[in-house]
């Protein structure tokens, strides 16, 4: 298991467009969402540290754009980074999906585009989870459900 | 030493009689029938109950629990009372169903049951037909069920009552045949078909253990067989619930979902009463050999307790192993009965031939 | 690593025979519905619908404090809520930075391990009744009883307890915490026999899980099955290992795994994880030191602005629970990601071809818990 700066230095020789971002809790890296299919296809399949393992496959709104999360694990080395790309359209979200690399993502891109409208681009079956077609986008920071949600003070 | 157990023969000849002292032939022969059939009816509903009651509190035992408690003493009354809920309940119509076949499929299997009944003798001279062909005509009659079974699972309309009804037809008609060639074990034996003619035979000694290992045998691959005939754990496929949430009687509600119950029951009952007269001797109490001393002192337990003692012990048995084993696959339980169970009967008969041929076997 | 690629095939066909199983169905523990399509006894594919109890946990909690967060997380994986608390709790305490008393750290792992057998205990009830053994579940829940009560005396509360705040504990357990939970060692560990000779013996049983719906490596990888379903096929996931938090790194355990891949090395690895969970408490149990329930804390808990991740091994697998925070008392957005999202959806490739029984022992075996689906 390589320490955090270790595998900082090794993601930017392999991905020298990517922006490391600093302070957080692990190697974060930002990757511009038309480099992120080849990229994840370098992560999962390089030699010295395949990241094989999807974590966890999540979006947050920032109210101005999308940012696509995802939580990486080697189970060789046991090396852990989040990788993260924005979709800066949020009229029409779109990215292309991971669901070739890591078939796990197929699932989370779902629930990703049920609660967020993201669209991934080349999913094979991209239907929505818990929701109908036009109930919007839950989790998003603007969404309105005068019924179901109390707004409280903040 | 037979003349001293009581036989029932006695009572109906009086009956008999006395019936025919004031009555028309024709008359007194309708008023027979009626009579018996009440009687039938009355001890089926009664059984019925006792072995759903017998079950639960079986099965609570094994499970660590108490079991039912609370309605009559030990909770006795509690399935009167859950056959009373049966019988309020609202009988769901089913959509798109055939409603005609769906209506009759829990009487043929009930009726089924009911035929079988019949020719079991349940104490000395205590049956409602003694048929030279009792046992032939036992296996006949309870394989009518099936045809029920079959009809509930298509006219339901439902995909899980299919299924259910097509795994209990495949395994019904492969099972049947190890049923009938074990049981045709003792037939050689006894050289008779007729159940009573079948149980005097066992005067000396009851076959199972006059007909050492090839009886034995017989009657293990009867026990397996059977229980998978009544569709009982571990060979529940028909109704699994994990799987087909009930199987053929999914889309039963009330009454006619408790036909289906108590036929089940009641089969279970059938097939330990024939165990018990045809491997243990029916209502001949346990006698050894020449032993007279011995055999008079137990010639004084009635022959009915001697029936149903053995016929609750077998039922015991059956229970034990519904309420420990895990569900067999379908096409292990397939397997089993083709692969295994068919073969060593078939091999077991001709060995009981040469066995009863050659005379090595106690009498 | 294998080229082959592992994909989630499902080919839809006009003349398709399907099979509704569940919401209502009694071997799907919960309402998930799965789509059957059936040929005969034989399944040609399943697709899973989730979302009949999706409450918005998520939504939820980014109007809720950190401390109201937990008791929603009880609510995920409801067999293991200790642990699904814990990690939200260690996600806090790290980003603020709390050192915990070690006397929390160690009652921590007492019952992360506690619940941990609770929840295999249910399983195994389970797991036994879809395989038609009616009487594996009042054996399992005789025991878990046990666990539950010893959960009742400290917490007041026997499933959902909410036990963990960041920072500590509620308050502090009852007197009499470490002798009950020594008692239960040593009843359990004369019980555990009885489920070798009820279940894991039986002959029949054997025949149901063997060589069924195997699972290599690489499937347990690319889907993200990670728990006693994932180490079951050699897939060596425990957060324990490999990312220890609380006292973990200090006790010394094995990880179990099983190479083959099938029912039956799930049910082994988790029958022995039970008995390791046995040892670890034998070994913990006597080392819980004295001191504070708790850490001293604000209380108003603020995260300082930035994401955390938080990793946890929970009864079925992996949790994370993953934290933005922008430098107020609500998260701005927080997700978990629950083990059994993942594990559900590998069910169509084990399941496929086999027949509808061994669909029930595959999914009996996965040990899945809906709500911690849909969340």
């Amino acid at each position: 298991m390589k320490n955090k700066e270790e595998l900082i230095g090794f993601l930017t020789r392999l991905f020298p467009y990517a922006t490391i971002q600093e302070g957080n809790q692990y190697a974060e890296l930002f990757i511009p969402a038309d480099k992120w299919h080849e990229t994840a296809q370098i992560l999962k399949s390089n030699d010295s540290i395949p990241f094989d393992y999807l974590i966890s496959l999540t979006a947050v709104d920032y109210l101005t754009k999308f940012t696509v999360v995802y939580h990486l694990e080697s189970t060789s080395t046991h090396d852990f980074i989040v990788v993260k790309t924005d979709v800066e359209n949020r009229e029409d979200p779109q990215i292309d999906t991971v669901s070739d690399i890591w078939i796990t993502a197929e699932f989370h891109e779902r629930e990703v585009y049920d609660l967020f409208g993201i669209r991934f681009n080349h999913h094979p079956d991209l239907r929505r989870f818990f929701m109908e077609e036009d109930d919007g986008y839950p989790l998003r920071k603007d969404f309105k459900d005068e019924i179901n949600i109390i707004e409280l003070p903040n | 030493m037979l003349l001293e157990i009581f036989s029932f023969s006695t009572l109906t000849a009086n009956i008999d009689k006395s019936l025919h002292a004031w009555m028309a032939p024709w008359l007194a022969v309708v008023t027979e029938l009626v009579i018996i059939g009440i009687v039938f009816l009355l001890f089926y509903a009664v059984l019925g109950l006792f072995l759903v009651y017998l079950e639960r509190k079986v099965c609570a035992i094994i499970q660590n629990r108490i079991g039912p408690n609370r309605v009559g003493k030990w909770g006795l009354l509690q399935t009167v009372a859950d056959f009373i809920k049966l019988i309020t309940k609202e009988l769901i119509p089913i959509r798109n169903a055939d409603s005609f076949l769906f209506n009759l499929a829990p009487f043929i299997v009930i009726a089924a049951s009911f035929m079988a009944m019949a020719a079991i003798p349940f104490a000395k001279g205590l049956h409602a037909i003694d048929l030279n062909i009792g046992i032939f005509y036992i296996i006949a009659v309870s394989s009518l069920g099936v045809v029920g079974i079959l009809i509930a699972g298509w006219s339901s309309n439902s995909k899980y009552s299919l299924i259910g009804a097509m795994r209990s037809g495949a395994q019904i008609v492969s099972y049947e045949l190890s049923v009938g060639l074990s049981l045709l074990a003792v037939v050689v034996f006894a050289g008779t078909m007729q159940l009573s003619a079948i149980v005097e035979s066992q005067a000396n000694g009851w076959w199972i253990f006059k007909g050492h290992i090839p009886a034995l045998i017989a009657f293990i691959i009867y026990l397996i067989a059977s229980t998978a005939e009544i569709n009982r754990g571990p060979f529940d496929l028909a109704e699994a619930e994990s799987e087909l949430t009930a199987g053929f009687h999914t889309e039963y509600s009330g009454i006619k979902f408790a036909f289906f119950f108590l036929a089940e029951y009641i089969n279970m009952f059938i097939v330990a009463a024939i165990a018990a007269t045809m491997f243990f001797g029916g209502w001949m109490p346990f006698h050894i050999g020449h032993w007279d001393a011995f055999n008079r002192v137990m010639d004084y337990i009635p022959s009915v307790v001697w029936f149903f003692g053995k016929t609750f012990f077998i039922i015991y048995l059956i229970m034990w192993f519904k309420w420990t084993f895990p569900r067999l696959r379908i096409d292990q339980l397939l397997n089993l009965e083709w692969k295994y169970l068919l073969p060593l009967s078939l091999m077991n008969i001709v060995i009981i031939a040469f066995v009863v041929l050659m005379g090595w076997y106690f009498h | 690593m294998s080229e082959e690629i592992i994909k989630n095939i499902i080919v839809r066909e006009d003349e398709d025979y399907i099979v509704n199983m569940g919401p209502q169905h009694p071997s799907t523990h919960g309402v998930l519905r799965l789509e059957v399509c059936l040929h005969g006894e034989f399944v040609n594919y399943l697709i899973p619908h989730i979302g009949y109890i999706h409450r918005g946990i998520e939504k939820m909690s980014e109007s809720d404090t950190y401390k109201q967060i937990i008791h929603l997380t009880d609510r995920m994986d409801y067999l293991s809520a200790h642990m699904n608390n814990e990690a939200v709790c260690l996600a806090v305490e790290n980003a603020l930075g709390i050192e915990v008393p070690e006397r929390v750290k160690y009652i921590r792992v007492i019952l992360d391990e506690l619940t941990r057998l609770a929840s295999h205990h249910l399983w195994w009830s389970a797991f036994g009744m879809d395989l038609g053994a009616l009487t594996t579940f009042f054996y399992g829940m005789r025991d878990r009883e046990k666990v539950l009560a010893i959960f009742e005396e400290s917490f007041g509360s026997r499933l959902l307890h909410s036990f963990n705040i960041p920072g500590g504990l509620m308050h502090d357990v009852h007197p009499n915490f470490q002798k009950h939970t020594m008692e239960f060692v040593r009843y359990f560990r004369k019980k555990l026999p009885e489920y070798k000779q009820l279940l894991t013996d039986n002959i029949i049983f054997h025949n149901r899980t063997k060589g069924i719906g195997i699972m290599p490596c690489e499937t347990a990888v690319a889907f993200g099955v990670t728990g006693p379903s994932g180490r079951g096929s050699g897939f060596a996931c425990d957060v324990r290992k490999v990312a220890p938090y609380g006292v973990y790194d200090k006790i010394e355990f094995k990880e179990i795994l099983h190479e083959e891949g099938d029912s039956f090395s799930r049910y082994l690895v988790r029958m022995e994880e039970m008995e390791e969970s046995l040892n670890i408490l034998e070994h913990v149990v006597d080392q819980v030191p004295e001191g504070d329930y708790t850490a001293r804390m604000k209380p108003i808990i603020k995260l300082p602005e930035g994401e955390y991740f938080q990793r946890v091994e929970t009864a079925r697998g992996e949790l994370g629970v993953y934290i933005v925070s922008d430098g107020k008392k609500y998260p701005y957005r927080i997700k978990f990601r629950s083990p059994n999202f993942s594990n559900l959806f590998v069910l169509n490739t084990l399941a496929k071809g086999g027949k509808i029984a061994d669909l029930v022992a595959i999914c009996g075996s996965l040990d899945l818990v809906i709500p911690d689906i849909d969340r």
